[in-house]
């Protein structure tokens, strides 16, 4: 097991090397730069700026350059937010997304797993329908659409919540956006477990485990659950790294502070390096929780086995 | 000797009227045809009997509520008139309404012009407007206008632009880019996918790759690239977020081209000398149509979801041209004073993605039973 997780950390640096490079490219072709602003700056101090980031080097030395200070874990001055570093940027913002998707991946979790072994039991009757047309309708309706109804009925109508801002971390600023997060993740959790559960009960070893009597109980959380949740850890990898790197939609909407906007401002005004520092937090969150699941597949399949 | 009674010949039914039958039966998925096909309709033809124009702005009534009854309302009379009097710099001396005209009688230190009635005509309340009389001196005149009734029956927006005509305008452009899009997407994937399943071998790995390193960046990274370089322009739009979703399409017509391939009933063509035109016009593209049929339906909501979430973040669709996606992005950040800016176009939106998952998951059913 351990030398498979070196060997699957080794093989993730060639992999984060081509995004890296891919990105740094694609982003440089990009017509503009970081201080072509609508109220030009004169050229001497464009000039002057250029020189001090080293944007005047031919392309391959930035490369060679960005490179160097990234394997330094440097990722270098943002050029539209002077005052900070892309790291201590990450370091604001970071925790705050992390907060919220993670507490939304739980939640999601929990309630989608609960709905989906409840649709499963149920199958064709009642409680199954319930459970589908609520998973339709929460991966149908788009965030954006989401968001501000959550913020015209508990904000508005009902008072219950405030309408957007972080407050300092406020238990009660965090309510809605970890409910508007959570939600489209229910729908696709309790659609994934109602399907691998009901799978799950039909297997040969289920049916043994109820002629030896054991109670539902037992036969659903310990004997059908284990084999159902594969599916679940799947999705939830991938899922996990999209979260915690923040939604842009999210953090908009309820005026979070989080690097959710990071990546959308910054190539829109050409902050190479904030650009660059989001691909590859975003790429790191995502090879990390790929090996996560692959480990957690092993430790819920037991056929699976990685030597 | 008995007559026997004369049968027609059984037909047999088609692989493609079978789906047809089953996907008749699904009374969600044709309950949302229907739906989806009249959103159409409306959309399409909707803008040209909404006696307002998408773009018309009515400066007397901005974020006017909704209402099945006519506008102005009783009270909004006099701020009109008294907005259209201001302009021609008199002062109102007393009004009356009688039916649907207003008299004004008005005062001025100076000489009254006669021209001055033009600003009530001008504003978006009166019609018609006469000078009925001036005094002696010339200092004070009585004015008339018909009250112009205009119905707003989704209100208006921050500007003053009809919303309902504005709801459906967005609806051709959603719906268009949704087709349009799609279509972008479903060709460069299907050719893409197929090349590499039919050529097989190095091309196959090499091309898989590509994919697969596409998959690896993130989505949004490519999105707002394509719209760094192409700009705001409304139909480079299409392509970029056609090109952008391809990937999914390519892969799934790849895997479908490797399998049909080894069918054994492709295996009995080639043994009878049908030559791989043949095979791929009778046995590949008919079966390679269903899984695309399928993916098609389920891409256009994801497409229309991408639009609107670019416009969303003011990268896609721009004024005064508009999509459901602006249209909630502006009702989103109006929602404590004008909450039917919002509720009006999400439920297009909405009941529109609604509609097309329940033809897509109904067309899977139709042409692809086994996974039932």
């Amino acid at each position: 097991m351990f030398v498979y997780v070196i060997r699957r950390l080794l093989t993730a640096i060639p992999t984060l090397f081509v995004i890296v490079t891919l990105a740094f490219f694609l982003i440089r072709i990009a017509p503009g730069g970081p201080f072509n602003q609508e109220r030009g700056l004169s050229p001497e101090i464009k000039a002057n700026l250029e020189a001090q980031f080293g944007l005047g080097d031919p392309l391959w030395l930035q490369y060679v350059n960005y490179l160097k200070n990234l394997l330094h874990g440097n990722f270098g001055p943002s050029y539209n937010l002077p005052d900070f570093t892309v790291t201590e940027l990450f370091a604001k913002g970071l925790p705050i997304s992390i907060q919220l998707g993670f507490s939304a991946l739980a939640l999601a979790l929990f309630i989608g797993g609960i709905l989906g072994i409840v649709a499963a039991l149920n199958q064709n009757k009642a409680g199954d329908y319930s459970v589908i047309a609520l998973a339709t309708a929460g991966s149908t309706i788009p965030t954006f659409v989401i968001a501000p109804v959550i913020q015209l009925l508990f904000g508005l109508t009902w008072k219950l919540l405030p309408i957007g801002g972080w407050g300092d971390g406020a238990l009660i600023n965090k309510i809605g956006p970890i409910l508007t997060l959570s939600l489209p993740q229910i729908a696709i959790v309790a659609r994934l477990m109602r399907g691998s559960m009901i799978e799950s009960l039909r297997s040969n070893h289920i049916r043994t485990a109820r002629a030896l009597g054991l109670s539902d109980w037992s036969v659903v959380v310990k004997h059908a659950l284990r084999g159902a949740v594969l599916p679940i850890v799947s999705y939830a990898g991938p899922a996990a790294a999209a979260l915690l790197t923040g939604s842009i939609i999210v953090e908009t909407i309820f005026a979070i502070p989080g690097v959710g906007r990071y990546f959308v401002d910054a190539a829109l005004n050409r902050d190479y390096t904030l650009v660059m520092g989001t691909v590859v937090v975003i790429a790191l969150f995502t090879i990390a929780f790929n090996l996560i699941v692959d480990i957690l597949y092993a430790f819920f399949d037991p056929r699976v086995r990685y030597d | 000797m008995t007559d026997t009674a004369i049968t027609a010949p059984v037909v047999g039914r088609s692989l493609w009227g079978d789906a047809w039958a089953r996907l008749k039966a699904n009374k969600a998925a044709m309950f949302s045809l229907f739906y989806l096909i009249a959103m159409s309709v409306v959309c399409i033809v909707g803008p040209y009997f909404v006696p307002h124009q998408y773009t018309t702005i009515y400066a007397d009534y901005v974020r006017t509520p909704p209402s099945f009854s006519a506008y102005p309302k009783p009270e909004m009379i006099e701020t009109a008139m008294n907005d259209a009097v201001r302009r021609m710099r008199v002062d109102v001396k007393e009004w009356r309404q009688e039916d649907e005209r207003v008299f004004i009688t008005v005062t001025s230190a100076k000489p009254l012009d006669a021209r001055n009635i033009r600003y009530l005509d001008r504003s978006d309340t009166f019609d018609n407007a006469k000078l009925e009389s001036t005094s002696a001196d010339g200092l004070s005149a009585v004015m008339s206008a018909t009250i112009k009734q205009q119905y707003f029956f989704f209100g208006t927006d921050n500007t003053g632009r009809d919303l309902l005509s504005r709801t459906l305008m967005a609806g051709r452009i959603s719906l268009a880019i949704g087709l349009l899009a799609g279509i972008v997407a479903v060709v460069i994937g299907v050719v893409y996918g197929a090349t590499a399943g039919f050529m097989g071998g190095k091309t196959d790995e090499v091309m898989m790759r590509i994919v697969d390193v596409l998959y690896s960046l993130p989505f949004i990274f490519f999105v707002i690239m394509l719209v760094v370089f192409f700009g705001r322009n409304f139909v480079l739009m299409f392509l970029a977020v056609g090109a952008v979703l391809w990937l999914d399409m390519a892969r799934i017509v790849r895997g479908q081209a490797l399998s049909i391939r080894r069918q054994e009933y492709v295996q009995a063509a080639e043994a009878l000398g049908v030559r791989s035109r043949g095979i791929v016009q009778r046995h590949v593209i008919p079966n390679l149509l269903g899984p695309v049929v399928i993916y098609m339906t389920l891409l256009v909501p994801q497409v229309i979801i991408l639009e609107s979430f670019l416009s969303f973040l003011g990268l896609g669709v721009q004024e005064p041209m508009t999509s459901w996606g602006v249209l909630i992005s502006a009702g989103a950040k109006n929602i404590g004073t004008a909450n039917w800016l919002l509720l009006f176009p999400a439920f297009f939106l909405v009941s529109t993605l609604f509609a097309l998952n329940f033809i897509g998951d109904g067309l899977r059913d139709a042409l692809d039973p086994k996974d039932r």
